[in-house]
Formats: structure tokens, C-alpha cells, sequence
């Protein structure tokens, strides 16, 4: 087999996939669209308001919602590919202008929660990974709390406690990097719970494993066992769940940004839904599902670099 | 949810986890059945009557867990809210298993086009975080506990379907269903009983770590106010309502939110000592 098929074939079967995955999650929006009871022009016009026959015609002429659905289908589709999200029944601008503004808060505050969880996962299993029982019955017991504790609550308090009570962090509204610790950490909690879990149990597998054993015999520290070899075996279940930490962040951010009073799209998630505005929220979540296939897609192909058995015709996505 | 369950849904190990906190847990529990059922038994208080002079007391004396903005005693609160979040809980649950449970069954009997048409619906929904997938119902049946209730559970149903039809599959090509087809017994019958019975163990396991999910989830979508409405007592919006006062009085949102904690740590820990006890094999 030559070296383009063997490369070509596995990328483009799992490229495929992504973009059907994609088309189905715009048609699942869209469907949902139209779903909704109730007259869109009510929702554009806002409440109490009498409007005449002829101005609600022209709000529906508007939006284009007097055309037959697969015409209106077929638009939305179109206008996904050239980055046209539709427009807002509550602000009137289209989708894209509304999140733009908002998205850098949120990246700002998922990015610092990824590194966040990542740090508490991995020191956390290198601490107690090959250790005896009582520290791994703490470490499990503490993994456990934190999937089992609602964070936004844990955000709470501790936004109470910290900011207020002892003046220790800046209060809501700051915008300074030492505001970000706070929100997070609330984020990271969760995630780094399972993680910390994951990989430790990894860590334990690979440091029974016969290479562990052949690296001890070249008279290597425990130290090198765990840091140099068996960490990387850890590395990989984590990158598998990397689409699930990147959904776990966009629905944290709902809570955590509205926890914090920051800015960002889970706030303008929340205020879209108490007031339907659809496009704006399928466009969030069409937005959400495109990150979690995206990143997904690239750690299947960096799985194709690392491990050349996937490489092969009959191997699954 | 689904990675929370597959990490957690093991064994529980060492002997605090496998005697001290199921008992604990157990305990937990049985409480928590008596306050849904008969929550005037454990609740000192109405969960709504208002008394403005005693607002803000302090834990102790006549109340236990303090009194809230409106001098409503906390502690009759938390009991009282143990229904509509438990019911949310178990609620989006069900609905979720069962609407997985005939998936994943018609994915896994039915002809492979059935199959491949309904995995691809599944991979769809999965690529939506859960919560954002309940926000979207929400946004489209409106707010209220029944509604979150259906948000949560539709937004749980992928988890069930995939897990449902991975345990079936290898039932259905096995010998002894062969041999069964051979028989001459007839589809349905062999779903029920051979499939099926193969099928639930583990399905229980996810369905009962996923029931603590769902109660978090529940909560959540009521701290942003998309749930149960006020006066009406819930966890959730009873964070919602304390965080506004917890500066000068912690225990209006703490209670509350150890209500939740307790609940969710009690299942997890309790289906971790069951399946503990249970041969090898039995679980996913």
C-alpha cells in the first residue's frame, strides 16, 4: 500500500465523519427552530407590545420565516458555510456580532480552567501513584467530592469567603488576571477530579507493566519510572477525553459565568434562553458541538501519528 | 455524565469504602426517602411560612439550619426541596434509560440500516455538552420542573442508547441466541429474555451514578432559574436565593448545597459497595 492511501484513507474517513456529524447537529438546530411554539414575532417584538398585521408581515418577511421550511433549510445551511449564524430576535444583530464581542472571556476563562484541571489531575496521580493505601484513600475519597460537589456552589462560598469576608481576591466585575483564579478553579474542579482519577489508575497500570519493571533493572529511581516512561502511557486516555473536557468547560462556563457576573457566551446563553432567542442559542450550541468535533478530530489524527496500528483500512474511528 | 459513571461505576476498595461509608451512605438515604415521602415527619417548620421578625436567625434553637430572608426556617426547607429535586433526579433518569433502553435495543435487533441511521442520530447528540443540550430543550418547552425534568433526561438519553446496544450486541450474536433463533422462538421473546437480562446490570450501574448527575444538573438549571419557580422550595433555587446573603448569613446557600453534595456522594458510594460485592463480570 502506498504511503498516501495508507495516510489518505483513515483522514479522510474520520474528516467525513466530522462534517456529518456537523451537518446533523445544523439540522437538529434548525429543526428545533421551528419547533418552538408560539409566533416568532412575539419574541422579536418583546412583550406588551400591539403591533399592526402589516409591520408583524414585515418582521416575518424579515427574518425570511414566510418561506417554505426546506427553502429556509437550505439558507441556514448556506449560511453556515460562509460563517452567517442568522440574527437575533432580541438585539436585532446577526448571531455573529452578538457572540463576537462575548467569546474572549470565555476562552480566556476555559483555557485557564484546562491548565488548572490538568496541573490538579497530574500532581495529584503522580503523588499517589505506586503510594500506599492511605494516601491513595485520600486522593480517591478528594476525586470523588469534587465530581459530586455542584462547583457553582463551591463558587459561592468561596467567592464569598475569599472576596468579601477576608478581602483575600478581587471582587465581581474585576477584569485583572487574579480575578480569573477564582472562576477558574470552579470550572477546573469537576474536570480535574475525573482526571486525576484516570490518569492515576493509567499510572498504576503501566507501573505493573514488564517495561516499569525492565526500566527499574537498569537501576533507574522510582522517580524516572513514573516521570520519564509510565507518565506518557497516562497522557493518552487523557487526550481520548479531551471532547468531553472541552463540553464540560462550555456548560461550566453557563454556571461559572454566571456565578462570577462575568462576561462571556455562558451569560449570553442563559439570558437567550430565558427569552427564546433561538438563533442565538442554536447558534451556542451548534458552536459547542463544532468544538467538541473539531478537537475530537484532531486527537484522532494526532492518535494516527502516534500509534501507526490505526493506520490500517478496517480500523475503527 | 457518561465519564463520570465509566470512572466511577467501578468497585469500591479498602475498608472505609467498603463498610464505614455505604452504611453512612445508606443512611443518607433512607432520610432522604422519608423526606419525599413524609416530609412533615423531619421538618420542624411549614417550608413556606414567613415570619420577617425572625429573619436571618443564626443556626440553633428552634432552628436548626437558621432562617432565610424571609425568617423561613432552612432546615423544613431543605426537606421539603428534597422532592422536586429528587424528583427531577429520578425523573430525567427513567426517562432517559428507557428512551436508551428502546435505542439501543432497536440499534442492536433491528436491520443495520435501523443500526447505522440511529448511531449516527447518537454521535450527533453526543458532540452537545449535556448541559447545553438541556438549556436547548428548555429553551423550546419552557421553564418549570417538569420541563427540566424532560431537558435533562433527553439530554441523558445518547449515554443510555450507546451503552444499551454495546452490552446487546454481543448477546445477539452469541451461540446460545443463535441456537434460540434455530428454535424457532421469536425475535421479541429472545430480546425480553435473553438480551434484556444481560443488558440491565449494567445499565443500573450508569442509571444510578447518572441519577446523582441528573440531581446536580437539576439544580443547576434551577440556580439559573429555569426550574422549579419560587416560593416553591428546591435546592437549586435555594442557592439561587442565599448566595445574595451568604456575605452575613452562610447558612441560607450552605445547607442546600451539602443537601445536594450528601445525595450525590451517597449513590455513587453505595453502587460502588454493591458492585463490590458483586462477581466480576456482572458490571459494565
Amino acid at each position: 500500500m502506498s504511503v498516501m492511501r495508507r495516510w489518505a484513507v483513515p483522514v479522510v474517513r474520520r474528516l467525513g465523519s466530522g462534517v456529518l456529524v456537523l451537518w446533523g447537529a445544523a439540522t437538529v438546530s434548525f429543526l428545533v427552530l421551528h419547533l418552538v411554539p408560539g409566533d416568532v414575532v412575539d419574541t422579536v417584538l418583546g412583550p406588551s407590545t400591539a403591533a399592526t398585521p402589516e409591520l408583524r408581515e414585515r418582521i416575518r418577511a424579515d427574518y425570511g420565516l414566510g418561506d417554505p421550511l426546506p427553502v429556509q433549510y437550505l439558507r441556514q445551511l448556506a449560511g453556515l458555510l460562509t460563517g452567517d449564524l442568522g440574527r437575533s430576535y432580541q438585539q436585532g444583530l446577526p448571531v455573529g456580532d452578538v457572540l463576537a464581542g462575548q467569546i474572549g472571556p470565555t476562552v480566556e476563562l476555559a483555557l485557564a480552567a484546562t491548565v488548572l484541571a490538568l496541573l490538579i489531575a497530574f500532581v495529584a496521580a503522580v503523588a499517589t501513584a505506586g503510594r500506599g493505601r492511605a494516601a491513595r484513600a485520600v486522593a480517591s475519597g478528594l476525586e470523588l467530592l469534587a465530581v459530586s460537589v455542584p462547583s457553582y456552589w463551591l463558587g459561592i462560598l468561596a467567592f464569598t469567603f475569599l472576596s468579601y469576608r477576608f478581602r483575600l481576591l478581587p471582587a465581581a466585575g474585576d477584569q485583572g488576571p487574579a480575578a480569573l483564579v477564582l472562576p477558574a478553579l470552579t470550572l477546573a474542579l469537576p474536570i480535574g477530579g475525573v482526571l486525576a482519577r484516570v490518569v492515576r489508575q493509567e499510572l498504576d497500570e503501566a507501573l505493573a507493566r514488564p517495561f516499569a519493571l525492565t526500566v527499574r533493572a537498569r537501576g533507574a529511581t522510582e522517580r524516572t519510572v513514573l516521570l520519564r516512561h509510565t507518565l506518557r502511557h497516562a497522557a493518552l486516555p487523557v487526550a481520548t477525553l479531551s471532547g468531553w473536557v472541552v463540553g464540560s468547560l462550555l456548560g461550566g462556563a453557563v454556571l461559572t459565568e454566571t456565578v462570577f457576573a462575568r462576561p462571556g457566551l455562558g451569560r449570553v446563553l442563559v439570558t437567550a434562553v430565558t427569552s427564546k432567542d433561538i438563533p442565538v442559542v442554536t447558534a451556542l450550541v451548534l458552536l459547542s458541538a463544532a468544538a467538541f468535533v473539531v478537537v475530537n478530530l484532531l486527537v484522532d489524527l494526532a492518535y494516527l501519528v502516534i500509534d501507526p496500528r490505526l493506520r490500517t483500512e478496517g480500523a475503527g474511528v | 455524565m457518561s465519564v463520570v459513571a465509566r470512572t466511577w461505576g467501578g468497585p469500591a476498595g479498602g475498608r472505609v469504602g467498603r463498610r464505614v461509608a455505604p452504611a453512612v451512605a445508606a443512611a443518607v438515604l433512607v432520610l432522604l426517602g422519608v423526606a419525599v415521602v413524609f416530609p412533615g415527619l423531619l421538618a420542624p417548620h411549614p417550608p413556606n411560612d414567613t415570619d420577617v421578625v425572625s429573619a436571618f436567625r443564626p443556626p440553633g434553637g428552634g432552628h436548626p439550619f437558621g432562617t432565610d430572608e424571609l425568617g423561613r426556617d432552612v432546615l423544613s426547607r431543605v426537606v421539603y426541596g428534597a422532592r422536586p429535586s429528587l424528583a427531577i433526579g429520578l425523573g430525567a433518569t427513567a426517562l432517559g434509560v428507557l428512551a436508551g433502553l428502546a435505542i439501543g435495543l432497536l440499534a442492536a435487533t433491528g436491520p443495520r440500516v435501523v443500526d447505522r441511521a440511529l448511531m449516527r442520530g447518537l454521535d450527533v447528540l453526543l458532540a452537545f455538552p449535556e448541559l447545553l443540550l438541556a438549556l436547548l430543550v428548555v429553551t423550546v418547552v419552557g421553564s418549570g420542573t417538569a420541563n427540566v425534568l424532560v431537558a435533562i433526561g433527553i439530554a441523558a438519553v445518547p449515554t443510555y442508547a450507546r451503552l444499551v446496544r454495546g452490552q446487546a450486541l454481543p448477546v445477539i450474536g452469541s451461540p446460545y441466541a443463535e441456537a434460540a433463533v434455530v428454535l424457532g422462538v421469536r425475535r421479541p421473546v429472545i430480546v425480553l429474555r435473553h438480551v434484556l437480562p444481560n443488558v440491565t446490570g449494567p445499565l443500573l450501574v450508569l442509571a444510578t451514578i447518572g441519577t446523582g448527575t441528573a440531581v446536580i444538573s437539576g439544580s443547576a438549571l434551577s440556580f439559573l432559574g429555569l426550574g422549579t419557580p419560587p416560593p416553591a422550595a428546591e435546592w437549586g433555587s435555594m442557592l439561587s436565593d442565599g448566595r445574595e446573603f451568604l456575605a452575613t448569613a452562610w447558612w441560607t446557600a450552605t445547607f442546600p448545597g451539602l443537601a445536594i453534595v450528601a445525595v450525590v456522594l451517597s449513590v455513587t458510594v453505595l453502587v460502588r459497595s454493591l458492585r463490590s460485592r458483586t462477581p466480576k463480570g456482572a458490571g459494565a
